[in-house]
């Protein structure tokens, strides 16, 4: 049965719902594809259990008419989502063998719908990175390779880059990924698939280790907008234990789709076009917008005035705010605690935080400590901030002209892994098209368009309005017709 | 601004005058922190009252305890301070075992209360100390140092715990004046019941600034001595403090602009680190939380939840009750003496079938001569006064009506706080009543007359004084319980 795990979440669900197999099979067929391939990387630990009870609770349930939204489905869960009982690490060796007695929000919603876990992925150190290479449980391997005949491993993509390569392996039909800066979108374009941020608030952030709190972000990944909808549908809701979540009703995502786009207006932001960027990313971004144009839609050109400074703002923002939220890692209450012989509480402090936190961490608590300091604070942090009030009104403007953008995900294709981890500049690169959606905290999605000439697959990336989700799905469903996108990596692991 | 401390401190140079500001953290009624659903009950066992919240936990956020809020508004508008509907928090970024977060939320930037003030009376004047701000904030845990030989171990109990951070203005030019200043701000914080002000129990405490300056020059140099923790140390350590500046400036010095620390036991200050090293906070608008926008309804209700507060009490006191200034002050210093007070005059109004105000006087005496004097001697305070305000009416009443005399009335009372039994009962089991039956007394003087006859005829002869020993005898054979003005009465009219 293991064309099984070539189902995604909507096959899945309604296959279990009508008899056509059981979610056991379901759960023992990904279960399988996990134990197969360890050479991806794509789990920290693997929960075969977690997804066997689940599924034998949704059989269960069928046979006693009470199926849940998310029956028979296994998902990966993230490893930056607390899971009670399991160990959640965010991917640092700080939290290495952490298991909280609490569950995150999100992952209850989704065990309360019926899901299973298949395990907890992979993830760059508590989700700084782009590649997965900060992660200290070793790099995840992307499931593709360039069709230049050589074997180059490449990166997933981060931070969610164990969530986007069990995606495109199909060791799980949907997951749970987590955004700051793109770290949903990117590693989705790099495999793939498909990947929704969706508006800051939606999900509650109770439980999911921060990284930046003003830009964290849970949102699901999958093979297509349906699954997206499925999934995020379940995971989002108020949280009265998130101060920052938003008090409204979730709604009926999946039973509104519609690629029915027509006199929609979609508007290309001149200043996206950025020199530098391959030449391939152009062209799937031209064929992007001639599909869009095929359903209907009306293409404006518009403008996003402050773009240019996302990047630099990001960069100030997030590591300012990680600066602080990690600084409750010091060996004191939980997690790793190095104590030097004879050393005192200072001693104590440096030695945990030197062992525990790996190199881009520090890097960014540095960054982060020195943006804050005195002297400093106004010529960065706070210029930032008002910075980043102007990227917001730049969004604001532009809906005026037209319901969505349609832009590239990332500035390339999946990169090879040791390629840019010597030059964090480039690295950071990779969120030029991802982070001013987040410093806006809109809705924003990545869909696959096509393949470049090395057979890597490339995304495009929808952005809405404040809460419109929907709208974000829709046109993504409307794109993802058009781009029939069906290429898959070839399994070599 | 009246400015009438003369305080001086007497250096070398010639005088010196003292200049005091005062940090006051004032820990918030409530049952739960300021984050966290965790309860603040004083004095639990260690670590037993810490959420995940408190503790840090990775993935925990801190949701805002409205309750807190209420009391920090209610606080500000008590010392008619102007109320922010915007506020925000901010993180203060530190490390310390006693700091799970790494970070304490408090409020730079925009505190949740603004400018007030507060009256006080120091040195023989009235003087306003201004209020600077209110801002609320986490507590921090505690360490213990002895409880393993080369470990120190935290406790997380007070964690989270809301405090109030009342800044004053630096109006203070004296001990005496700081002294009042935290004494009457204690008193409004327990009238309002925001903060217990229990200073034994860490509820209230002071970081002190202290400079000096010769009269009519620039402010000096300021030091801040933390966390001090009575009224008297406060005092102690701005005396220690200002004279040590003195000595400091006189000798050629400079004063350091450092944090310092009181030690109690030795009446001193000692240095605890220089502005040079001092921590570098790092504060910035946490992301964690939306700023917090007070509505107009919310701040309606803070208002009309207020009690009735010491100035205004004692000036209603004096003008509608008529009871001496005196009277008055000493029955509002503390919300609990007041709210006894007004018990009592209820009470007593009731028993009496008369309006308050002709009760008052008598009530307000007796309550500060009888009732205070007996608490004293036994230690005790109104709270647990062995007598309870309704008792205390009753007596009054007997009194009033004449079913007891003074002098019966203060051996009754005295068999009240023995028993702790009602007043009435006490006459009635003892058989204490004041008796005014004529007939009775004038049998009894014509006994006393009949036995010193001697005596009637002195005063007969115009000895006029011996009117008070017939007074006494005619008592005596009555132990006490002869109406002294019908006793009186009558003898004249007998005596002739």
């Amino acid at each position: 049965m293991s064309d099984l795990t070539d189902l995604g979440v909507a096959a899945i669900r309604d296959g279990v719902r009508d008899g056509a197999f059981s979610a056991h099979e379901v759960a023992e067929a990904f279960n399988a594809n996990v134990a197969k391939a360890k050479g991806l990387n794509a789990f920290i630990i693997d929960t075969p259990e977690h997804a066997l009870a689940a599924a034998d609770q949704a059989d269960r349930d069928r046979a006693e008419g009470k199926l849940k939204p998310l029956s028979g489905v296994p998902l990966g869960i993230k490893d930056l989502f607390a899971t009670k009982g399991y160990q959640t690490t965010a991917g640092s060796s700080m939290l290495g063998g952490f298991e909280p007695v609490y569950e995150s929000t999100v992952s209850r919603h989704l065990f309360g719908a019926g899901a299973g876990m298949l395990g907890k992925l992979n993830m760059d150190e508590f989700a700084m990175g782009s590649s997965n290479e900060t992660s200290a449980y070793g790099n995840v391997i992307s499931p593709w390779r360039r069709s230049d005949g050589g074997n180059a491993a490449l990166t997933p993509g981060g931070s969610s880059g164990g969530s986007a390569a069990a995606v495109a392996a199909r060791l799980a039909p949907g997951v749970t990924g987590t955004d700051t800066g793109g770290s949903i979108r990117q590693p989705a374009a790099f495999v793939g698939i498909t990947g929704i941020k969706p508006t800051y608030g939606r999900c509650s952030r109770y439980g999911m280790v921060a990284f930046a709190s003003s830009l964290d972000q849970a949102g699901p990944m999958a093979r297509d907008v349906r699954d997206c909808a499925i999934l995020l549908q379940a995971m989002a809701g108020y949280d009265p234990k998130d101060s920052t979540s938003l008090q409204l009703d979730v709604p009926a995502w999946e039973a509104s789709l519609s690629s029915d786009i027509r006199g929609k207006r979609i508007g290309i932001p001149k200043e996206y076009r950025i020199e530098g960027v391959p030449e391939e990313i152009d062209r799937v971004w031209e064929q992007g917008i001639a599909w869009m144009r095929d359903a209907g839609a009306e293409i404006v050109e518009v403008s996003l005035p402050h773009t240019r400074y996302a990047l630099p703002t990001y960069y100030i923002i997030a590591p300012a705010e990680a600066s602080s939220n990690l600084a409750r890692y010091d060996g004191v209450k939980y997690g790793r605690r190095e104590m030097p012989d004879k050393g005192g509480l200072a001693d104590m402090y440096q030695a945990t935080r030197a062992a525990g936190f790996g190199a881009e961490v520090k890097r960014r608590i540095m960054i982060g400590t020195y943006v804050l300091s005195a002297g400093f604070y106004d010529a960065y942090f706070n210029q930032a901030q008002k910075v980043r009030a102007l990227i917001a009104r730049d969004f604001e403007q532009v809906w005026q002209h037209c319901d969505y953008l349609l832009t590239p995900t990332a500035p390339s294709a999946a990169f090879a892994i040791g390629e840019k981890m010597a030059d964090p500049i480039a690295m950071y690169l990779n969120d030029v098209f991802a982070v001013p959606a987040s410093l806006a905290g809109l809705p924003a999605m990545s869909v696959p368009a096509g393949l470049n000439d090395q057979g890597l697959p490339l995304g495009l990336q929808i952005i809405g309005r404040a809460f419109d989700e929907q709208g974000v799905l829709n046109a993504g469903l409307a794109f993802e017709e058009r781009a029939g996108f069906t290429a898959r990596p070839e399994s070599w692991w | 601004m009246a400015d009438a401390s003369v305080y001086r401190i007497q250096g070398a140079t010639g005088e010196w005058e003292v200049v005091i500001g005062l940090e006051v953290h004032a820990q918030v009624t409530s049952n739960a922190k300021l984050f966290s659903g965790a309860s603040t009950e004083f004095g639990a066992e260690p670590n037993t009252q810490v959420s995940l919240v408190d503790a840090a936990f990775p993935g925990m956020l801190p949701v805002l305890n409205e309750e807190c809020v209420r009391q920090a508004v209610r606080t500000g508008m008590a010392l008619g301070a102007q109320i922010n509907a915007w506020s925000r928090f901010d993180r203060k970024n530190y490390f310390y075992a006693d700091l799970p977060q790494g970070y304490q939320i408090s409020q730079l930037y925009h505190p949740i209360v603004g400018e007030g003030s507060i009256e006080i009376e120091a040195d023989g004047a009235t003087k306003t100390v201004g209020i600077e701000r209110i801002h609320i904030e986490q507590d921090a845990g505690k360490l213990m140092h002895d409880q393993h030989p080369s470990f120190s171990y935290v406790d997380l109990n007070r964690s989270g715990v809301a405090l109030m951070e009342i800044v004053s203005k630096p109006d203070m030019r004296s001990p005496e004046e700081a002294g009042a200043y935290v004494r009457k701000l204690r008193s409004i914080l327990r009238y309002v019941g925001s903060c217990d002000g229990n200073m034994e129990q860490g509820s209230m405490r002071a970081d002190v600034n202290v400079s000096v300056r010769k009269p009519g020059e620039p402010f000096g140099t300021r030091t801040e001595s933390k966390n001090v923790n009575s009224v008297r140390f406060i005092m102690a350590a701005i005396e220690y403090e200002a004279n040590r500046q003195v000595d400091i400036l006189e000798g050629g010095g400079s004063i350091v602009q450092e944090t310092r620390l009181f030690d109690p036991d030795k009446g001193e200050t000692r240095s605890l680190r220089s502005k040079e090293d001092a921590h570098d906070y790092r504060y910035f608008p946490d992301p964690d939380l939306l700023p917090l926008e007070l509505t107009p309804a919310f701040l309606e209700e803070c208002r009309a939840s207020l009690p009735e507060l010491p100035d205004a009490k004692r000036a209603r006191y004096e003008e509608a009750l008529g009871l001496s200034a005196y009277n008055a002050q000493v029955l509002t210093a503390e919300a609990e003496t007041a709210r006894w007070f007004e018990a009592l005059l209820a009470e007593a109004a009731l028993k009496a079938g008369k309006p308050e105000t002709q009760v008052a006087k008598a009530a307000a005496n007796w309550l500060i001569s009888d009732l205070f004097g007996a608490l004293n001697r036994l230690g005790r305070t109104v709270e647990d006064s062995p007598v309870s305000p309704a008792q205390g009416a009753e007596l009054l009443a007997l009194i009033g009506d004449g079913t007891l005399s003074g002098t019966l009335g203060k051996q009754v009372f005295e068999i009240m706080l023995e028993t702790g039994q009602d007043p009435a009962r006490i006459v009635e089991e003892r058989g204490l009543k004041q008796t005014s039956d004529t007939g009775a007394i004038e049998a009894v003087i014509a006994d006393v007359m009949a036995a010193n006859a001697d005596k009637v005829a002195e005063y007969r002869a115009g000895k006029d004084k011996l009117f008070g020993f017939f007074v006494g005898q005619t008592m005596k054979a009555m132990a006490g319980k002869g109406n002294p003005q019908v006793v009186n009465e009558l003898l004249k009219k007998a005596l002739g």
